[in-house]
């Protein structure tokens, strides 16, 4: 770990982040703030892989860029019509948002850049996928089988919800 | 020179606050809705990162992160349907008509 090829990719990746997710947000095109949201998604990603968790990049790769993402697209080809650019905000309601962001922000990297968090390792192994698969399966203490339940329940009942909300009548 | 964790956090703070000015300055619902995707990966990461430099041995922090992507793509998919059937009713997605919606 940490060698000069790591780091690089930490910088880039970081780079590629920070300045996606400013332009997602300052973009007036929305489909345009949705592909930049895809690029986000795709370095943070890389991020999970550069800290050697595999599994969590697929995961984001296959959740966020592959299914939220695309359902972002569709929903934005179906409700954009060409009155949604007009709206424009007055200048004093952005001057008010970048000034408590910029002030919000400002408090939250002081913060954590003089916080002491304790002693940190980096033990950069790979997980896994067995002790994943056990920990996601099991039923003791530090296993997760019971929020997996739940969140297949939630699941359903997200699928039924959308079906019953945006159907036709 | 070594890639220390207040670096990872300083990232995810940065794109948490870029969620939070879109968050109250866009006027679209799904610009909206893509600010709290935002600021949702940001969390996401500071999970991740926390797990990986404080806690090696635990996987709190993973699993953490993936039950949240699996509640943020709930959550979406819930949001979109409202704001799809919103379309359907008053023909268009800015915030300020949805009082429109109770006529």
């Amino acid at each position: 770990m940490n060698s000069a090829p790591q780091e690089a990719v930490f910088y880039i990746l970081s780079a590629a982040i920070v300045i996606f997710s400013v332009m997602t947000v300052t973009t007036r095109r929305i489909l345009r703030s949705a592909t930049y949201l895809l690029f986000v998604l795709f370095a943070t990603a890389g991020l999970y892989f550069q800290l050697n968790y595999s599994f969590l990049g697929a995961v984001q790769l296959v959740i966020y860029a592959g299914g939220i993402i695309i359902l972002y697209v569709f929903s934005i080809l179906l409700t954009t019509t060409d009155k949604d650019k007009v709206a424009r905000l007055k200048n004093s309601k952005i001057l008010a948002g970048v000034l408590t962001v910029l002030a919000g922000a400002a408090l939250c990297v002081f913060i954590t850049i003089t916080h002491n968090f304790g002693p940190t390792r980096y033990v950069g192994d790979e997980v896994p996928m067995k002790v994943i698969g056990t920990a996601l399966m099991g039923t003791e203490k530090y296993q997760y089988l019971l929020p997996f339940e739940a969140i297949s329940l939630l699941l359903l009942a997200c699928i039924i919800g959308g079906i019953i909300i945006a159907r036709k009548r | 020179m070594e890639i220390h964790m207040e670096y990872y956090l300083v990232v995810s703070t940065i794109m948490f606050f870029a969620g939070i000015y879109g968050f109250i300055t866009r006027r679209n619902l799904l610009a909206i809705l893509i600010s709290i995707e935002l600021i949702l990966n940001s969390v996401d990461m500071n999970f991740v990162v926390f797990n990986r430099y404080l806690f090696p041995e635990q996987l709190e922090g993973l699993f953490f992160t993936l039950f949240a992507i699996g509640i943020s793509a709930c959550e979406t998919a819930v949001a979109i349907a409202i704001i799809i059937n919103i379309y359907r009713n008053i023909r268009n997605i800015q915030a300020k008509n949805l009082n429109q919606l109770k006529d």
